[in-house]
């Protein structure tokens, strides 16, 4: 079935959906959200895509295999643990980078715990695409 | 400190990411034996520190103990994380030949490594929850080397597979939670503090209860042994040796470091429950082995027998017994995996696994006879093979304790055993083939590879056998340090906690 409107539709929506997939990330550390929440949203921004476009036209927009995104993801998280060997800590103690920061304020932090939460991001991201991915190919 | 302890766990995913990124090309399979070479590096030095230092623990992303995520080493989990590193680089080389470019893309040796992270894992952790965790990366890399085939045999023997350990999961996770509903606290060590406070011991009983039930799926112990010969006969040669070797050792692992450490109020209960359940387990597993015809399936059944053993030295519980206990640990991992890289090699030479439909290879390849009959004699505990000093201390451990019927047993199954070895003996290798085949060694492609970890699993059970000395007293560390946990308690939660353990100072 080929629906222009679902298409043209899903365009935006896939766009939309990964920028807020985005935010959700980023805002997580504090406020509800995170790696999981977000990966999973932007799963279903391409599940739409696929929905629409077929699952075809979909692997094509995402350019990289699924399960290799997901592999990559596990890589971001362990890196972000063994970065603490750099700082002579312990596995996965959180390494903290206060940019501008003034004794009032902590400027922008940017942490090891952010880059976990990437990882997790894409594995969520990439394996819950591949199941679905195929499933949808299976039928 | 800690690093030395994450080392294990970080090597194997390491390895594991690039393994699945480089799957499509022949130097994955490659990257696999690198990892695991460095992973058992990395294991020797654990074993060193813990050897020189005593128990080793870490706080990953220091959180302290009781809260955070414990890393704990003492000798027996040293030595378990020793012999995984060591059957895990004999089955990563043997796969370099027994594996083939389809599975390697599907991802094999990504699931290979991750299922060594996992079972390094839980012998490593400090606590119970991660234990749980621990059994779940091992079960879902498992089920996926299982399927990896994705023939019928294959998905039949995997639902199974899963479907018990799914059971065993769910009662796993009933006890954590009545646990932390009497004593506030997961951690082993801390646990180990304050189950002596709980006042409802019989509340306390049913949770070590559900804890057995739990573990005794994982160690395919009786009477739910099921799964294991329904599921270890199917996936590949290199798979099977790794799961024969190291899976239901963690549940034995986990039998012996909770009955041990947490549930010691009631020993005249639990450990008769156990003393019951190994000599049932020793029986039916050699009963079903005499049984069998297919070469994995006679060795599956084997498993379940030798986990009696172990199961035995646990609940006679004395010092001897948990000496044999450990040592029966050791001596089977390996023999157990070098048994089915054999059947592997066999099954390339003759065509088939079963015993009665292949033949010849006396005759023909007189080198794998030897190779095949070390594990095997070992495995029946004929003297001086590593098996015979294994089986010898627990059945000293069982006449001192004047249990006569168990001693008996113990004996007895040895004997049985030997039946079912010269079954395949006098089927695989004394016959002749009945299709006329002649499996010569010489002729196998790949065999490198192939022999070369066989022929090192083999010379260590021979040094072993040979040497008994320095392993015996290495047991004997070993079971000191789990009969009286103080110096496992006072490394983890500090010199304070064991003070704190006496019910009069906590009163107020």
């Amino acid at each position: 079935m080929k629906s222009i409107i679902l298409i043209a539709g899903s365009r935006l929506l896939v766009a939309l959906m990964t920028v807020f997939a985005v935010y959700m990330l980023l805002r997580g550390h504090n406020q509800p959200g995170g790696g999981f929440i977000g990966g999973l949203l932007a799963a279903v921004g391409f599940v739409i895509y696929a929905i629409a476009c077929g699952t075809e036209g979909a692997r094509q927009a995402l350019r990289f295999r699924p399960t290799d995104i997901a592999a990559v993801g596990l890589g971001f998280a362990l890196f972000a643990g063994v970065m603490a060997a750099f700082f002579s800590d312990d596995f996965f103690t959180g390494q903290w980078l206060f940019i501008n920061a003034t004794p009032q304020d902590k400027g922008i932090p940017l942490s090891s715990v952010l880059v976990f939460d990437v990882g997790v991001f894409l594995v969520v991201f990439g394996s819950v695409l591949s199941i679905v991915f195929a499933l949808e190919e299976e039928v | 400190m800690s690093w030395y302890l994450s080392l294990p766990l970080i090597l194997p995913f390491a390895t594991a990411i690039i393994c699945y990124l480089l799957r499509d090309r022949p130097s994955g399979a490659w990257v696999s034996v690198a990892g695991s070479a460095l992973g058992l590096v990395a294991a020797i030095v654990l074993m060193a520190l813990v050897l020189q230092n005593g128990v080793v623990a870490g706080q990953m992303g220091e959180w302290p103990a009781p809260f955070g995520i414990t890393l704990v080493a003492d000798l027996l989990s040293a030595v378990m994380v020793l012999i995984t590193a060591i059957t895990a680089l004999a089955v990563a080389i043997y796969a370099l030949s027994d594996v083939d470019a389809r599975h390697g893309q599907l991802g094999y040796h990504a699931l290979f490594q991750i299922l060594i992270a996992g079972v390094t894992g839980a012998f490593l952790t400090g606590d119970l929850f991660n234990l749980y965790v621990w059994f779940e990366v091992m079960l879902i890399a498992s089920f996926g080397l299982l399927v990896l085939h994705g023939g019928k045999e294959q998905i039949d023997g995997g639902v199974k597979y899963v479907a018990l350990n799914l059971i065993s999961t769910i009662l796993f996770l009933t006890g954590i939670g009545l646990l932390y509903g009497q004593t506030g606290t997961l951690n082993f060590a801390d646990l180990a503090v304050k189950v002596d406070a709980v006042e409802n011991k019989a509340l306390l009983t049913v949770i070590a209860m559900l804890f057995m039930v739990a573990f005794s799926v994982k160690a395919a112990a009786f009477p739910l042994f099921f799964w294991l010969p329904a599921a270890y006969h199917t996936p590949s040669f290199a798979v099977s040796a790794v799961f024969a070797g190291l899976l239901t050792k963690v549940g034995v692992y986990a039998l012996m470091r909770t009955f041990t450490l947490v549930f010691d109020h009631d020993v005249g209960y639990t450990h008769t429950i156990l003393l019951w359940v190994a000599c049932f387990t020793m029986v039916t597993g050699v009963l079903g082995a005499a049984a069998q015809s297919d070469f994995r399936k006679i060795l599956s059944f084997h498993i379940i027998s030798q986990i009696g053993y172990m199961i035995l030295g646990l609940a006679i519980y004395t010092p001897l017994a948990i000496v044999g206990a450990v040592f029966y640990l050791v001596h089977h991992i390996i023999v157990k995996a070098n048994l089915f890289l054999i059947a592997g090699i066999s099954q390339r030479l003759t065509g088939g696994s079963d015993v009665f439909k292949i033949g010849g290879l006396y005759k023909s390849s007189p080198f794998l006879a030897v190779l095949f009959l070390i594990p095997a004699f070992s495995l029946a505990g004929f003297p001086p093979l590593s098996g015979f000093w294994a089986k010898y201390i627990i059945v000293k451990a069982s006449l001192d304790e004047s249990l006569w019927i168990v001693a008996f047993i113990a004996l007895a199954v040895g004997l049985m055993t030997i039946y079912s070895m010269t079954k395949i003996w006098a089927e695989a290798f004394w016959k002749d083939h009945p299709d006329g085949i002649d499996p010569k060694l010489s002729a196998l492609p790949g065999r490198t590879a192939l022999l070369v970890p066989v022929i090192g699993l083999a010379l260590l059970t021979m040094v072993i056998g040979l040497m008994p000395e320095p392993f015996v007293t290495f047991a004997e560390r070993s079971a000191a340090q789990l009969l009286d946990p103080t110096e496992y308690i006072t490394t983890v939660l500090g010199p304070e906690a064991m003070q704190a353990a006496d019910p009069l100072e906590v009163a107020p």
